[in-house]
């Protein structure tokens, strides 16, 4: 494989990843209105859960447990599912931007968790020298990734189907009623709590499986990986890919982690070598310019919402 | 949606000899039938404010009942407390002899009793159509597994729903607009709206609060004659309204709340020459 294709296999690899992550804050936010700003939280607790189960043990740390990888995994996302339900039964009475501000502090409390708590998370060094899944079947490195990218690109396309199928259902429906008027919802027999809950959870469990997708292709896990940027470089795919609509959600998780790949790139090589470390906010300037310039000219995003929600009343 | 006496399918009305009735004439009395509402002593105090202060009556079923009063007599905070929105701070509701107080209000409207909403609140980023079929209860595709598990279920209860949302909203006279945005139409339409996915419940009893208020005379016809021909088939009113043409034409039984509390009740014309009323009307007019 030439270079070119090699680095092509490992950005797909990557932006389908958080294209998982992407499906499920578009549930939470794009169908349901829930603002979670603290995605990047739930994506390290699956990723970290997904490492201390597949990890080989280590005498001085917890866990380590060698767990077949497809089992490190769901257990991530079962530890997923365990801290939603107790952060959403903890927060979802808040609206808005209150339960933005609360899930932000909960997702820097988790990264923070990872730095501290060494004897389990093998604090700042993180933990390394996971194994990779079904890494001795390849005989080069570029042939194992674009089996991996294969592996991400099945569970991707298969949350993608699923996601699909549901939201296009009367549960999209209901959704999308609690989002637009929950006093209104509530009036017409609906229990907005249960479903938003119902919500949180399932968004957050898509964020952990994403996570140990994560670790299984780069085979450790460190805090630096779970900054509150991914939760801004995530909303800004939900934001310009096109909130409410899935296929939206992939094409910005694509388009927007093109950006930063391309961007940083250009940095290294055109800006002189003294300014390269302070270059790197150009990445988070353009980001942030790329939110402003889509809510202006394009508010609901490349690929909108439609304005049926289920299929079996789209068409006549 | 919990057993008793229920009114005539409204799937019936469809789009096949609806009558273009007006006016209030000839309505059968309220015997029998469901949706009798029993507001038992009610109050509902905001701090020290005493916004419904043991408020009594009984809107009886099958009939049209009007509950008017000055600006900020309670009436809404009545409505609210009534359908769960707020729970009560003493007395009881209930509804054909079940107790509803303080049941949230998506239980509330579980026993039979829809409402709308003085501002209207369609579910603005909906169609019109999806507004309305989003109400029934229990839909098998409202738990996400069914679409995966059972999606041939969902199919046919989605097309069921379909039909009998189209024949409400045709009644309803908002065919044209079924496939917009509920948040694109006129103020009147949406009031439309409520009422038709009031109907999609098949309740008991529907609380409308101020469906007059704001709307066009055309669709303010409309709307009477809507309530008239459902009144007709056996469905229940408590309808909060200013306007007093509105309400004597329409209304069986009138009862009249000032500064939290019930001063009058009983027939539209009684009732509208009680002194009582006169002065609580025309004393809010000269504060």
């Amino acid at each position: 494989m030439t270079g070119f294709a090699a680095y092509l296999v490992f950005f797909l690899i990557v932006a389908l990843t958080y294209s998982i992550v992407v499906m499920g804050l578009n549930l939470q936010w794009g169908y349901t209105g829930l603002f979670n700003a603290g995605v990047v939280g739930f994506f390290a607790i699956g990723a970290y859960g997904t490492a201390i189960l597949i990890g080989p043990d280590r005498a001085h740390l917890i866990g380590g447990f060698g767990l077949p990888f497809p089992v490190g995994v769901l257990g991530g996302m079962a530890l997923c599912a365990v801290a939603a339900l107790i952060v959403g039964m903890a927060t979802l009475r808040l609206r808005e931007e209150y339960l933005a501000i609360a899930t932000f502090g909960i997702a820097i409390s988790i990264q923070l968790v990872a730095l501290n708590f060494e004897s389990l998370t093998g604090g700042a060094q993180g933990l390394v020298g996971l194994p990779r899944p079904l890494f001795g079947l390849f005989d080069s490195p570029a042939s194992y990734n674009l089996f991996y990218l294969g592996v991400v690109a099945a569970v991707a396309g298969l949350v993608f189907l699923a996601l699909e199928t549901a939201v296009r259902s009367p549960w999209g429906r209901v959704l999308k009623a609690v989002r637009e008027d929950e006093t209104a919802a509530r009036s017409l027999g609906k229990n907005p709590a249960a479903i938003r809950l119902e919500v949180f959870v399932l968004g957050c469990v898509l964020m952990g499986l994403a996570g140990g997708l994560y670790v299984g292709f780069i085979g450790y896990v460190s805090p630096l990986d779970f900054l509150p940027i991914l939760t801004f470089q995530i909303w800004a795919m939900l934001i310009v890919g096109g909130s409410g609509n899935n296929l939206g959600a992939v094409t910005g998780a694509i388009g927007v982690w093109a950006l930063w790949a391309m961007s940083g790139l250009a940095i290294s090589r055109l800006l002189p070598v003294a300014y390269q470390s302070q270059g790197g906010a150009i990445q988070v300037i353009l980001i942030g310019l790329l939110i402003v310039v889509t809510l202006i000219f394009r508010p609901r995003g490349l690929i909108g919402e439609s304005d049926s929600v289920s299929k079996h009343t789209g068409a006549r | 949606m919990s057993g008793g006496t229920r009114p005539p399918e409204l799937s019936a009305h469809g789009g096949n000899g609806r009558p273009a009735t007006s006016g209030g004439t000839g309505r059968p009395a309220g015997d029998g039938g469901a949706g009798r509402l029993e507001v038992a002593d009610v109050v509902k105090a905001f701090g020290a404010n005493r916004a419904v202060d043991g408020v009594s009556f009984v809107a009886e079923a099958g009939r049209i009942t009007g509950l008017i009063g000055p600006n900020g007599a309670g009436k809404t905070t009545l409505f609210n407390a009534v359908a769960g929105e707020y729970p009560l701070d003493a007395g009881s509701v209930r509804l054909d002899g079940e107790q509803i107080g303080s049941l949230p209000p998506y239980r509330v409207f579980s026993h039979g009793l829809a409402r709308t909403f003085q501002i209207p609140r369609p579910f603005g980023g909906m169609t019109v159509l999806e507004n309305v079929m989003c109400v029934p209860e229990r839909q098998a595709g409202e738990r996400f597994w069914n679409s995966w598990l059972r999606p041939g279920l969902v199919a046919r209860e989605e097309r069921r729903n379909m039909e009998r949302a189209r024949e409400i909203i045709e009644f309803c006279g908002l065919t044209k607009v079924e496939r917009q945005l509920a948040g694109a139409i006129s103020g009147g339409q949406q009031k439309l709206v409520e009422l038709a996915r009031a109907l999609m419940a098949d309740p008991k009893i529907v609380l409308l609060d101020e469906p007059g208020a704001g709307v066009n005379p055309a669709l303010l016809d409309t709307i009477v004659d809507r309530i008239v021909e459902l009144n007709k088939r056996g469905l229940s009113f408590l309808i909060i309204e200013h306007n007093m043409d509105f309400i004597m034409s329409l209304c069986d039984h009138i009862v009249v709340m000032a500064t939290g509390r019930v001063i009058a009740e009983g027939e539209p014309d009684t009732v509208i020459a009680d002194p009582q009323v006169i002065d609580a009307y025309l004393g809010g007019a000269i504060q």
